[in-house]
């Protein structure tokens, strides 16, 4: 298992880099750009790319985080190994749960 | 303490060494600063001149055997192979025995645990061969076999366990010396068991959890580097074996 938990972080660390720079390029450019809350909707309701790049942000986000998580705390803590686990299980459920629910939210079901 | 009164007027060398198991003490001694010293030297003079009953380990005084390693000043070292200049700019030293494993008595510490993360990382060479048959020809010059040369000269000092913050943060890492074993073993054409040993290394509290600062590199003392065999490790886990 902790050749894959170690691949499936690596690779999705690979994803994330160009998803996160692309994410914080567009926070600037709408801040810099004046756009409201309902500018930013208009544009990204219906989008089918926008709900892809932000729907695979939230899987990458929801599987790499929580495999970095569960090394810091068999690290730094003496939980036992199948606590770690069903700890950071849990948080990349989550993680996923609510990513996906923002995505949801932004690009909207069904346009 | 001192020493007679005859090197009354020499320079002194203060020396503080642990005495005791892991609820033990510092004790503080003083023996003549020498031109030539090793940190050995001086915890011999102190064992036969001053603590009778002080433990400590050593075989052969020249850096082979590696039987001699503490940790001097914070860091592990070959006190066999250590000046004391090197390492004493304030003139005084402080002698511990090795990071992340159970201490015996004094400088001497239990090693069994080391020797067991070689066992972990599927260390035991397996051989494929008969004695009936030709003995394999291995090219020098391959990628693999020069992978392994690279880290065969190991000899199990334990310098680079004990210097390697992970092991002391978890238990269950093998650590650099035994993923370094399996490292040469994985490219060594004649190993039976190269998969299996692969999956060792790459188990629970296998090269996953190494950081790759290299402590472990920076303190061995014959410069193997632990580290890069351990980055071998990780790369085989996308790109697969080594070709042998
Ligand atoms: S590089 Fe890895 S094995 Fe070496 S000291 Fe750091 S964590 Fe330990
Ligand atoms: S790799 Fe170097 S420091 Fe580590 S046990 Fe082998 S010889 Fe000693
Ligand atoms: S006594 Fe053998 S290496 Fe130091």
């Amino acid at each position: 298992m902790e050749r894959y938990l170690f691949l499936a972080q690596r690779l999705t660390a690979m994803v994330l880099g160009p998803l996160v720079l692309i994410h914080l390029g567009l926070i600037l450019y709408a801040v810099e750009g004046g756009l409201t809350a309902s500018k930013i909707l208009s544009r990204t309701r219906g989008s089918v790319g926008w709900g892809a790049f932000y729907g695979l942000f939230v899987i990458m986000a929801a599987i790499h985080g929580p495999i970095g998580l569960r090394n810091v705390l068999n690290e730094w803590t003496s939980l036992p190994k199948t606590a770690t686990l069903i700890i950071t299980l849990g948080l990349g459920l989550l993680l996923l749960i609510l990513g996906a629910r923002s995505v949801v939210a932004v690009v909207g079901l069904g346009g | 303490m001192s020493l007679d009164e005859s090197i009354s007027h020499q320079s002194l060398l203060k020396v503080k060494v642990w005495r005791g198991k892991e609820d033990g003490q510092w004790m503080n001694y003083e023996v003549p600063a020498r031109e030539n010293q090793t940190v050995l030297d001086v915890v011999s003079e102190i064992q036969r001149k001053l603590e009778p009953g002080l433990a400590y380990r050593y075989a052969c005084r020249v850096g082979v055997c590696g039987s001699c390693a503490m940790t001097v000043n914070g860091k592990p070292r070959w006190t066999c192979r250590t000046h004391v200049k090197k390492v004493s700019g304030t003139g005084e030293l402080t002698i511990e025995p090795l990071r992340n494993l159970p201490r015996i008595k004094d400088l001497v510490c239990d090693l069994a645990p080391f020797i067991d993360t070689w066992q972990k990382a599927g260390a035991p060479f397996s051989g494929i061969q008969t004695r009936h048959q030709e003995p394999a020809k291995v090219d020098p010059g391959s990628k693999a076999r020069k992978a392994a040369d690279a880290g065969l000269q190991c000899i199990n000092c334990a310098v680079c366990y004990s210097a390697c913050d992970v092991v002391s943060w978890d238990k269950d890492y093998i650590g650099p010396a035994g993923l370094n074993r399996a490292w040469t073993l994985i490219n060594d054409a004649r190993h039976g068991k190269r998969a299996e040993t692969f999956n060792k290394a790459f188990g629970e509290g296998g090269c996953g959890s190494c950081h790759s600062q290299g402590n472990c590199t920076r303190h061995c003392p014959i410069g193997l580097s632990p580290s890069e065999s351990i980055t071998g490790l990780k790369k085989s886990a996308l790109f697969g074996l080594p070709k042998v």
